[in-house]
């Protein structure tokens, strides 16, 4: 006997089908069977009274740290994946700055395994460029491309030397996988703390100029160019990246970007209380360069919104401020994020940001099953929220095992109520289902 | 609040500070050896003018210093705020001298009781004698008064309030209920 | 008064002026037969060094003593790494032992801030990092208004790694909340273009700025920074901001010089001109204690952390 669910008016957010309107949803085992006016459910079909409801693709991250093999006091990939599906996901891109480090086929499959036992969600663990993440030597990466190895980064290290990001990119072609660039030159950044400006200088803390990402991403546009390669700016922080981006684009480059949450609505000035949860890699720019970014994501040239999800142990966080390590959690509040702070105040609609949050980063990693369109015949990967619920950050416990979040005591708008991962509920009316 | 009622006048209180003086020089067997404290806001005031009216008895000009006594009261810690301090300024040295501590009322004893902490900072006096111009009681320490303008009965809920002209512009003895509150409480 | 001192930029104009007040009475404590008063029996001032900077622990330790507190010397001079204790429970062991105040030194900017988030205690800053040094700024306005009577519109310059310096934040800010007028003066290496935002001019030609100044601030040069490559030679940099002799005579003749120390004699500073009348460092070292005893004193002379102003009105203040 078939599992069926229907949601009976609800509102499909759908950017890849372009549709945005209410409907019936039939999901019927793994699948959608039926979207439309009026569907008839077979007897014994569970009905979701769906009324306020917003349903959307499950939402897709390009960047999430899960901290397993290694770091298990910190993640593990099991907690990431609670933390994913608590927060609409369905399919995440892991990050290879694990211990061993991600950069063979066993430590991906180790990864891999682990979020199958998990089943809360698509993990995809990205490859790291260079054996052990030291920026010297290329990895097995067609090897790994071929046992389905989607995205390349040495993230939270930038590939500083020239000639190996050029080999990257040209070798990488062969495969059709991204490169993922973490921007910051190291010589512009030794010993940094935060964001080099007015309030490093009254904190006393050390800068990392806006020109470190910039003179990177330079480059590495001029390499895409001179290779052809697939190039991704990750975690965009800089308004001159933006441009170079655009410039980029109009140009016809194999280029894509992405942006979080924390960078597009928080700057330098909230750390006056050096609160080391606001310490982030990279850092949290003024205002000027957080506008330039909403602008960038707004008008097009800023392909995603990713999370960067980096959760730390309590005792890693709760240190002096240039000891605690950067990052912040950002699975379970990036949809309430981007609702609360961009969709509410009319920069972006509702279409586009999930489009931001599931499409294109799922477009970006060619994951067929994820990012919609949700029609007939498709894998039931979605997530349900409700749009207008208010919630405050860390009231409920985290899922993840992590609580350093940048957004801790905010009041948000949009809760997930439900997330769907091939036609199972990850999440049902918004509790956790493991 | 109703007019104060007035326990001395400026004419009264120029007779007992005179009276005060011939006490001391009395007591003392001449000007010689004594020196003044007096203890900030008033008490000050007061070791002046008792300074004055020794040398027009004596013809001697008797020092004069002033004592700030904050840093020894036994209720720092007990208010929102530090007690603000005052100057203090003993100029000369106090061992072996007589030394006449003037206050402007005579309270609990706990004022007293800190200005002979105080004063033994600086140096050995041969004596410490206390000269107030109101003993209004209510002690709360053993202390009493060698030399003294006026007793005066009062109610705990009372206030005494001393006028000088060198602070207030005019010269008297009030009695007021509680409640206005003046830089220095009386003691 | 203030509960915590972590920053110069907490206190107000009137703020300073109380602390530069009290801390005239206290001077006038250290001339006294016994140098030592009762105002904070009972209380207990933790000293939690981080780094090593004896004299600033020991001028605070005299405060503490001079105010009958009972101290605490608490160093680490380990490195972050080798240290085996956090910061937070350091923070919470002090706590457990009853401190009253915690005076702490630390190579991290802002760690007197995450420390005040963990204990009861004030926590009064000693330096942290490249961020602020706010009871030298403190002692070095009491000590410029010993010669000086008024801040407003008074002219001082400080010179040298205005960058890494905490001394010249806390001093900057300290002297544009009293109205004075501020230059950094030094390489554009060692000043942060941001600095303007502080209110103060910026110039890198130290005998330009000379002749208009009442005060004279030279900061001390640490010989890392050349290592840093933040200006070429160490001989550069005195030829171009040393205070030499011969740029003394481009003072007006009452402009004090002033030096936090230790001094680096022949590199920021000429010797002799560090033993010059007008060159009042010894002074800001004297002024130090009682600018200290000033700060214990309001911050912990007040009302315990617990009582509320509802309770301060009610225990009548029963006198003396």
């Amino acid at each position: 006997m078939p599992e069926r669910t229907i949601f009976r008016g609800i509102r499909l957010v759908d950017p890849a089908s372009c549709h945005d309107g209410l409907t019936d949803v039939l999901v019927e085992d793994e699948g959608v069977s039926a979207v439309g006016d009026a569907v008839v459910a077979p007897a014994g079909t569970e009905v979701v009274d769906a009324g306020g409801l917003v349903m959307a693709p499950g939402l897709v991250d390009l960047h999430a740290h899960l901290r397993e093999p290694g770091f298990e006091h910190k993640e593990t990939v099991e907690t990431g994946s609670r933390a994913a599906a608590a927060g609409g996901y369905t399919a995440i891109c892991a990050m290879p700055n694990t211990e061993p480090v991600t950069d063979n086929l066993a430590v991906i499959a180790e990864v891999r395994n682990l979020a199958d036992k998990a089943g809360l969600c698509d993990v995809h663990p990205a490859g790291a460029i260079t054996r052990n993440l030291e920026g010297s030597s290329l990895t097995d990466i067609g090897e790994m491309a071929q046992a389905g190895v989607r995205l390349f980064t040495d993230d939270h290290r930038c590939v500083q030397s020239s000639r190996v990001m050029r080999l990257a990119l040209e070798y990488a072609k062969a495969f059709d996988v991204v490169i993922a660039q973490h921007a910051q030159d190291d010589g512009l950044t030794e010993g940094w703390q935060m964001h080099e400006g007015y309030y490093s200088a009254l904190l006393g803390l050390t800068g990392a100029p806006a020109e470190a990402e910039e003179v990177i991403v330079a480059r590495d546009v001029a390499l895409a160019r001179l290779t052809g390669g697939r190039l991704h700016i990750t975690h965009v922080s800089a308004a001159g990246t933006v441009d170079l981006m655009q410039q980029a684009r109009e140009r016809g480059l194999r280029v894509s970007s992405d942006v979080t949450p924390h960078h597009l609505t928080l700057c330098d000035q909230d750390l006056v209380h050096y609160d080391t949860n606001l310490r982030v890699n990279p850092p949290l720019r003024s205002e000027e360069h957080r506008d330039a970014l909403r602008k960038g994501l707004v008008g097009g040239t800023l392909d995603a919104i990713a999370t960067d999800h980096a959760p730390h142990a309590l005792e890693d966080k709760e240190q002096e401020f240039d000891q605690a390590p950067p990052g912040t959690t950002g699975l379970e509040t990036a949809l309430a994020v981007i609702l609360t702070e961009l969709v509410e105040p009319g920069l972006l609609d509702l279409l586009r940001a999930i489009e931001l949050l599931s499409s294109r980063p799922a477009r970006i990693l060619r994951l067929e099953e994820q990012g919609g369109p949700i029609l007939p015949g498709r894998a039931a990967n979605l997530t349900v929220f409700d749009p207008d619920a208010e919630w405050t950050v860390g009231e409920r416990p985290f899922a993840s095992m992590a609580v350093n979040s940048a957004f801790g005591g905010r009041r948000l708008k949009g809760r997930v109520l439900h997330t769907m991962l091939r036609g199972r509920f990850t999440v049902r009316d918004g509790e956790p289902v493991w | 609040m109703g007019e104060p009622a007035r326990l001395l006048d400026s004419g009264e209180i120029r007779r007992a500070v005179t009276r005060i003086a011939h006490e001391i020089l009395e007591r003392n067997k001449g000007a010689a050896r004594v020196v003044l404290v007096g203890i900030a806001a008033r008490g000050d005031d007061l070791a002046r003018r008792l300074a004055t009216e020794i040398a027009r008895i004596e013809d001697h000009q008797v020092p004069v210093g002033v004592l700030d006594i904050t840093f020894y009261r036994d209720d720092i810690g007990m208010r929102a705020e530090a007690p603000e301090v005052h100057e203090t300024r003993i100029p000369f040295d106090i061992t072996g001298r007589r030394v006449v501590l003037v206050d402007d009322v005579l309270f609990t004893g706990r004022t007293i009781r800190a200005a002979l902490d105080a004063l033994v900072d600086f140096g050995r006096p041969q004596a410490i004698q206390l000269a107030v111009l109101v003993d209004r009681g209510h002690r709360e320490l053993p202390i009493r008064a060698d030399f003294v303008g006026k007793n005066v009965p009062t109610r705990m809920d009372e206030d005494v309030r001393v006028l000088l002209r060198e602070v207030d512009g005019e010269d008297g003895v009030v009695v007021v209920e509680k409640g206005e509150t003046r830089e220095r409480e009386p003691a | 008064m203030i509960k915590h001192l972590l920053s110069i930029n907490q206190l107000s104009d009137r703020d300073i002026l109380r602390i530069l007040d009290t801390a005239e009475s206290f001077r006038e404590v250290g001339t006294r037969v016994i140098k030592k008063v009762p105002a904070l029996r009972g209380r207990t001032v933790v000293n939690l060094f981080f780094e090593n900077s004896t004299r600033t622990r020991i001028s605070f330790e005299l405060a503490a003593k001079r105010l009958s507190a009972d101290v605490i010397n608490f160093s680490t001079s380990g490195s972050s790494v080798s240290k085996g204790e956090s910061l937070k429970d350091t923070a919470l062991t002090l706590q457990a032992m009853g401190a009253d105040a915690i005076v702490i030194r630390h190579a991290s900017s802002g760690a007197p801030h995450t420390l005040s988030r963990w204990v009861s205690a004030s926590v009064l800053n000693a330096g942290d990092g490249t961020h602020e040094h706010p009871t030298q700024a403190l002692l070095d306005l009491f000590t410029i208004r010993e010669h000086i009577p008024s801040f407003e519109g008074l002219r001082i310059a400080i010179v040298g790694d205005v960058r890494h310096s905490r001394v010249a934040r806390s001093l900057t800010f300290a002297m544009r909340i009293m109205g004075g007028e501020v230059t950094l003066v030094g390489p554009p290496t060692l000043i942060p273009p941001e600095a303007a935002g502080w209110g103060a001019e910026v110039s890198h030609d130290l005998d330009a700025v000379l002749p208009k100044l009442d005060v004279c601030y030279m900061l001390r040069v640490q010989r890392e920074r050349q290592r840093q490559q933040y200006f070429p030679s160490v001989r550069e940099y005195s030829r171009l901001f040393g205070l030499t002799r011969s740029r003394v005579r481009g003072l007006p003749e009452h402009a004090l010089i002033m030096h936090p120390g230790p001094m680096n004699r022949g590199v920021e500073i000429a010797s002799d001109v560090a033993d010059l009348p007008r060159a009042v460092i010894s002074d800001q070292v004297t002024n130090g204690i009682a600018v200290r005893m000033s700060l214990l004193y309001l911050v912990l002379g007040g009302g315990r952390a617990s009582s509320s102003e509802e309770d301060s009105e009610r225990s009548e203040p029963e006198v003396a």
